[in-house]
């Protein structure tokens, strides 16, 4: 739009080109420093995911003796130990993130429904800041909350001491568990999501629902049928953002959720809830002393470039779901 | 629902009542009414567990903290009562909340700006567009270790503490606001962008009616004109970045005290490094080595009044009214 002619370039025109440039070159940084950043961490990555093949993926062994023995490997470059089968440690993080996903989808659904329809306005007053809030507790005070009142209640009063006993030569139970974690995590990401789904179910224009109501649907369903539906991108957009935080979540999960790599056993039953695990993010976070020691160093940089892998992967799949779902639906902002 | 078919037919009812729908009556099955219940309970779920957040933290705060704690810088000792307050990492919450506002605040509206008022190529606005939303998306942890990985080039030297053999440490007041910046960046570009799109076309056109080109359109007008927003964004972003603790414990050193390089005053205290609350926080539970968990709740405590203070803010900014003529 330049709305002076374009043959008579005045010097103003040219200030308004160079700020265009200049903008311009400011936003494509951006670009600039993710491509730096995919670069550099994968770069100094790279030994650790050579030096095991694709068996760095899988399980064997003991996760935490194999970082020790990464930590204290000889001062020789051809000596150092690389050997890495990171298996407990993604299996703990698709874990914790998976079920409080989930959990918090379907808790941010019925909250969001239950605030744009059912709510009362004294209720829908009040959950307002109450959402705010809780999306803006700092991660390391529920980590606090969790690991001085939530990890000892479990420890002492729901384990049973038959489930101690029954896993104490794997394991020892006292209540940092993957239970603790997901719970808490779930109340970290859950506030986001229903912001957005009431954002979007608050959008969703009136008589799509009238409409629905005139045939003689309840307005549960009417919510559920056509304004959950048309939301549908948001959601998928709210679902993706959970994941994002869950995956990077590494403070709270650290204090709570037991610093073990141990990847715990399905088939253990109930007990399988108590049992401590430990995930990429919080690793490289407990580990951060120790990055200055270059084998060890290139681990953790192995566990960040999976995480940064996975996060970009997300965004795409988001993007990709909502494009899928383009038409008949309301398009998230 | 299709019953067999019965030997001997029941007997019709005498008056074929109409279906609920025509009586004017919603039907709700017995799913319905749970699904209901359910969102009741979630909503009200919700309230109650922020409550006990609230409340516990008052109590525990009220409990233990003490002005002297606010006051006494953190000293290394095992003792409770000798091993001071929190003075040192409040400063440090500050310097660096400061710090990454700064950076990320020019930058984000820049962005925004381009995004917005020219965003030509548009595949580049388009790829920027979602570059932003890959860094939004990106943990704060793996952003910390890659700046760490940036700023211990020697090219980045000047910004923290250089060891003999010319090996950077990278962490210090600039290296971590720097990365804090970046995780405040998304929320400005995010709400700036919003509040320009938001002032209708016709302001525009009437600038560059009175022969007006865009950059000063921008300065002049639209800027102005969306200082809410950006308002908004930077308090948005400052809540992030005091919040944050993984960026903190890799970046700042997470010395207990502030560590100042000698030399210039306030170039040699960002060169340094320090600790904020929220690894004060992490340090002082279980989770860490010291073990002081009155202290942890009375730092607690202050994180979540700063952090609800901020929450205030946010309001207060966007309840304010914008003048007329960007409606």
């Amino acid at each position: 739009m330049n709305v002076s002619g374009s043959h008579n370039a005045k010097p103003r025109d040219r200030t308004d080109q160079r700020a265009e440039i200049a903008l311009g070159a400011l936003a494509s940084a951006v670009l600039l420093l993710i491509a730096f950043m995919i670069v550099f961490v994968f770069e100094k990555a790279w030994p650790s995911f050579a030096h095991n093949g694709l068996a760095w993926f899988g399980p064997g062994g003991n996760v935490d003796e194999q970082l020790a023995n990464t930590f204290n490997s000889p001062a020789n470059p051809n000596d150092y130990v690389y050997t890495m089968h990171a298996w407990p440690l993604l299996y703990a993080t698709a874990l914790i993130t998976g079920i409080s996903v989930m959990l918090a989808t379907a808790v941010s659904l019925l909250s969001a429904m239950f605030i744009v329809e059912f709510a009362p306005a004294v209720m829908q007053r009040v959950l307002q800041p109450v959402i705010r809030l809780l999306a803006a507790v700092p991660s390391v005070v529920y980590g606090l909350i969790g690991i001085l009142v939530l990890v000892p209640f479990v420890g002492n009063e729901v384990i049973s001491g038959s489930q101690k006993d029954s896993v104490r030569y794997v394991i020892q139970l006292d209540g940092s568990s993957i239970l603790v974690g997901v719970l808490v995590l779930t109340v970290m990401i859950t506030p986001i999501m229903v912001a957005i789904t009431v954002d979007a179910l608050r959008s969703v224009p009136r008589h799509w629902t009238e409409g629905a109501a005139a045939l003689g649907v309840n307005r549960w369903r009417a919510l559920r049928t056509v304004g959950l539906r048309a939301a549908r991108p948001a959601i998928v957009a709210a679902i993706v953002l959970a994941t994002a935080r869950a995956l990077g979540e590494a403070i709270m999960l650290s204090m709570v959720s037991g610093s073990v790599g141990f990847a715990p056993n399905p088939l253990d039953g109930t007990t399988f809830f108590f049992e401590p695990a430990r995930t990429l993010a919080a690793t490289i976070v407990e580990n951060a002393e120790g990055l200055s020691v270059k084998p060890f160093g290139e681990t953790i940089y192995a566990f960040a470039a999976l995480l940064l892998v996975s996060s970009a992967f997300l965004s795409f799949a988001g993007w990709a779901a909502r494009q899928s779902m383009r038409k008949y639906t309301l398009q998230a902002r | 629902m299709n019953a067999p078919a019965q030997a001997p037919a029941p007997p019709p009812p005498p008056v074929a009542s109409p279906p609920a729908h025509q009586r004017g009556e919603e039907s709700w099955s017995r799913g319905d009414k749970l699904g209901v219940g359910l969102a009741w309970a979630a909503g009200i779920g919700l309230c109650l567990i922020a409550a006990a957040i609230v409340i516990f933290m008052l109590v525990r705060g009220f409990q233990y903290l003490s002005l002297s704690l606010l006051t006494t810088h953190p000293l290394p000792s095992l003792e409770q009562s000798q091993s001071g307050g929190f003075l040192d990492p409040i400063e440090g919450t500050v310097i660096l909340t400061i710090l990454g506002t700064l950076i990320a605040a020019p930058i984000g509206v820049g962005i925004a700006v381009w995004l917005s008022e020219y965003g030509r190529p548009s595949w580049l606005a388009r790829a920027v567009e979602s570059g932003v939303e890959i860094v939004a998306g990106t943990p704060s942890i793996v952003l910390a270790i890659f700046g760490l990985l940036v700023f211990q080039q020697s090219f980045f030297g000047f910004l923290s503490f250089t060891a003999e053999g010319n090996a950077v440490f990278g962490r210090s007041f600039f290296t971590a606001g720097a990365i804090m910046g970046l995780i405040a960046l998304p929320l400005i570009v995010g709400s700036t962008r919003e509040a320009l799109h938001s002032i209708p076309a016709h302001v525009r056109e009437a600038s560059y009616a009175l022969g007006k080109d865009r950059i000063s359109t921008i300065r002049r007008v639209l800027l102005p004109a969306s200082r809410r927003g950006i308002g908004t964004g930077i308090t948005l972003g400052m809540g992030r970045i005091v919040g944050d603790t993984a960026i903190v414990v890799v970046l700042l050193g997470a010395s207990l005290q502030i560590q100042p390089e000698n030399g210039t005053p306030v170039w040699g205290l960002l060169k340094g490094t320090g600790s904020t609350l929220t690894t004060y926080v992490y340090n002082n539970s279980p989770a860490g080595e010291g073990g002081a968990p009155e202290k942890a709740y009375a730092a607690a405590f202050v994180l979540l009044i700063v952090v609800i203070f901020l929450n205030f803010a946010v309001d207060l900014i966007a309840r304010g009214k914008e003048p007329g003529w960007t409606r």
